[in-house]
């Protein structure tokens, strides 16, 4: 699992880490069932008080994405996907509020919008993933 | 000595030195198992403060205690619980660093052989090397060791960063959380480096010329603290006088407020015919230089 911590954007450390494991689990980077590292490994690899980690999976407990299991560690839980789609929308409608804001600046309409955005879409399938 | 009193607890302490006041009553309490961030511009009082705890100075005014004990009455029982590590690392040159650690174990009942073996390793700090031979990020990691190495349950660290590069930061900040990580130990440290402050601390304490402007968990300080954008319809020559501001700036008709609490700035935002068009959170950054900007700096 890598996660990456940027401490000077205003957005709380957890929250950070909140997003990203969002993120992850989204593009299916952590399968359901897969472990979370131990609180105070990843406290070590990130550089970040444990609290604050420890902070980060209880709001990813409440929010559904991991169980805990008594005695264990943290898992990605199995009801994951309906939230992961929701994630998955909410991601890209960030992404698209950044296009649409540039395409405005740049006065390019939603249609042309559109249809660059399929032109890409074949140019990509072309190229061998 | 009292096996439930806060490793650290300063009361109302003033400190003068000839016409300069280092200290203005400041008190403040260090919960066990925190790490504490203590953050200032140079000649704030961060290591005046610092200086009490460790009793190299005595308190002329209100009183400081070290786990219930008073640092400069009982400096050998205080300094046994705290591993302290200063920005000027002044350590025996002539001295192997073998010795060195010999030298030092000697002082503290609670030495860790196989602790201080393994960070010698880690930290690639050869046995037969002279002190004075030591690089800088070499003499830092030599004086982290001996810091961590009789694991005290109070870490204090004054600009342990300062002047290092990344890899030797990197180390020390990693000593900080494995500090903390292990059960009811505390760190102290004061910093520069606002972001690492904000990575490692849970509770903060902002100084300013000698007084505490800010004080308490960091995420309830991030959470208090705004930036907000304000525009007005009319541009403006000057900046807008706003109830509750630590700081204005801008040009014409958008200025950039950071205040504690939004809601006196809002009210006088509208009341001079202004709206709010962009409210977020602060950095630590903008937050600690909004706070040396005001001229009052209280909160």
């Amino acid at each position: 699992m890598q996660i990456h911590i940027s401490a000077n954007d205003g957005v709380p450390i957890y929250l950070q880490i909140v997003n990203q494991v969002k993120y992850l689990v989204a593009c299916g980077r952590l399968a359901s069932g897969e472990e979370l590292p131990p609180i105070r490994a990843l406290a070590e690899q990130l550089l970040v008080n444990p609290n604050t980690i420890a902070r980060a999976y209880m709001e990813l407990e409440r929010d559904g994405i991991v169980a805990k299991r008594h005695g264990s560690g943290t898992y990605v839980s199995d009801a994951g996907s309906p939230l992961a789609r929701k994630e998955r929308m909410k991601i890209l409608s960030e992404r698209a509020d950044a296009l649409l804001a540039e395409a405005h600046h740049l006065n390019v309409d939603l249609d042309s919008v559109i249809d660059l955005l399929k032109q890409r879409r074949k140019l990509l399938n072309k190229e061998p993933s | 000595m009292n096996t439930n009193a806060p490793p650290i607890e300063i009361q109302g302490v003033t400190r003068q030195f000839a016409n300069k006041r280092a200290l203005d009553n400041v008190s403040l309490t260090v919960e066990r198992g925190v790490v504490f961030g203590l953050v200032g511009e140079n000649g704030a009082g961060k290591t005046t403060l610092i200086k009490h705890i460790l009793g190299l100075l005595r308190a002329q005014n209100g009183s400081v205690r070290v786990f219930g004990l008073d640092p400069v009455a009982d400096p050998a029982q205080v300094l046994a619980r705290i591993g302290y590590l200063s920005e000027n690392r002044d350590l025996p040159g002539w001295m192997r660093v073998d010795e060195l650690l010999r030298y030092t174990r000697a002082f503290y009942k609670s030495w860790d052989d196989r602790y201080a073996e393994e960070l010698r390793a880690q930290f690639g700090l050869n046995n037969s090397a002279r002190v004075k031979n030591l690089s800088r990020g070499e003499t830092a990691r030599a004086g982290l060791l001996l810091a961590l190495a009789h694991r005290p349950p109070l870490l204090v660290l004054d600009e342990p960063s300062s002047g290092l590069d990344p890899i030797v930061r990197r180390d020390i900040l990693e000593a900080i959380i494995r500090t903390v990580a292990e059960e009811g130990r505390t760190v102290l440290f004061s910093s520069h480096l606002l972001e690492e402050v904000e990575r490692v601390s849970d509770h903060l304490a902002m100084m300013h010329n000698g007084k505490l402007v800010l004080c308490g968990a960091l995420e309830d300080i991030k959470a208090a603290h705004r930036r907000i954008v304000i525009r007005f319809d009319s541009a403006l020559g000057r900046p807008p006088v706003l109830e509750g501001a630590l700081s204005v700036t801008g040009a014409a008709h958008e200025w950039t407020v950071i205040c504690n609490g939004i809601g006196n700035v809002t009210a006088s935002a509208t009341r001079l015919g202004g709206k709010i068009v962009s409210e977020h959170s602060p950095s630590l950054d903008e937050i600690f230089v909004a706070h040396a900007s005001t001229k009052q700096g209280v909160v």
